[in-house]
């Protein structure tokens, strides 16, 4: 059970920390998808089935795509310059800054008593329970994701689309 | 250490790579994938807190993290809709050539 922890961890960090360092967007943007199907796959290890293939439903496939147009339609030039990491400055305060983060995270963590529940391995969730729980006690809540996600979808087009003049009157 | 510590370690790490990228990049789409990532790792904190909570079976750390994704997909679609915008303003996507609010 644990080593495939270890290696999804390994393909998730190893993805993720290769798309924040590669000097080409396209490159990023792909690792990244490797690192969210990396997350589908701890996921689909921690028995949440149906989050993991909504995983991949949102993320492997649509803000992965999202994400490709905005860099198609964003580059400057024919050519696929790299992105440099243009101040040493800055990234050396980013480092430190994350670096600073995760000693406190990782501090705190060993530092915790953390007891886990007696029964080691829960029946996992099943997509009618879950849609139970959706319905019921959490309606209201999908509710207003529906209105969320339409409001959304309409500021997107409107903040994205192109503000031509008005053509004159004929 | 415990499987649920190890969990929080991965998430932690996910979470600070995230945030090294959000920082230490200057390209606005880096800097909105590296916010991506560190929603992913709270959204792996909740299906790790769930998985070995005493109280798995009402699956309510599921049910959050199905509410977190569609929230996130939300916020990449406006953030990169903004991206676009500005790109159309400034023909430019680093951060540093965006700071007047009037385009």
């Amino acid at each position: 059970m644990t080593p495939a922890l270890f290696l999804i961890a390994l393909v998730l960090l190893g993805s993720a920390a290769a798309a924040m360092l590669s000097r080409n967007l396209i490159h990023s943007a792909l690792l990244l998808v490797g690192a969210w199907a990396g997350l589908a796959a701890f996921y689909l290890w921690a028995g949440a089935e149906f989050v993991a293939f909504a995983q991949v439903l949102v993320y492997v496939g649509a803000v992965s795509m999202v994400v490709l147009f905005a860099v198609l339609l964003t580059r400057q030039g024919a050519t696929a310059a790299p992105v440099e990491f243009d101040s040493f400055k800055r990234m050396i305060v980013g480092l430190i800054a994350a670096g600073g983060v995760a000693g406190v995270l990782l501090g705190a963590i060993a530092g915790t008593p953390l007891a886990i529940s007696a029964h080691p391995a829960p029946a996992a969730i099943s997509v009618k329970a879950l849609g139970a729980q959706l319905m019921g006690p959490h309606a209201a809540a999908l509710l207003v994701v529906g209105v969320l996600l339409t409001v959304a979808l309409l500021g997107a087009v409107i903040i994205a689309a192109i503000d031509q003049p008005e053509d004159p009157a004929p | 250490m415990n499987p649920l510590q190890l969990c929080l370690i991965l998430s932690s790490l996910l979470f600070c790579i995230g945030l090294a990228g959000a920082l230490a990049r200057s390209n606005t789409i880096l800097v909105l994938l590296g916010i991506e990532l560190m929603l992913n790792a709270a959204n792996l904190n909740f299906i790790a807190f769930w998985r070995y909570g005493p109280h798995a079976a009402t699956g309510t750390g599921v049910v959050f993290v199905i509410f977190a994704i569609a929230v996130a997909a939300a916020e990449a679609a406006v953030g990169l809709a903004l991206v676009i915008a500005v790109h159309r303003h400034r023909k430019s996507v680093r951060l540093q050539d965006a700071n007047t609010l009037k385009g």
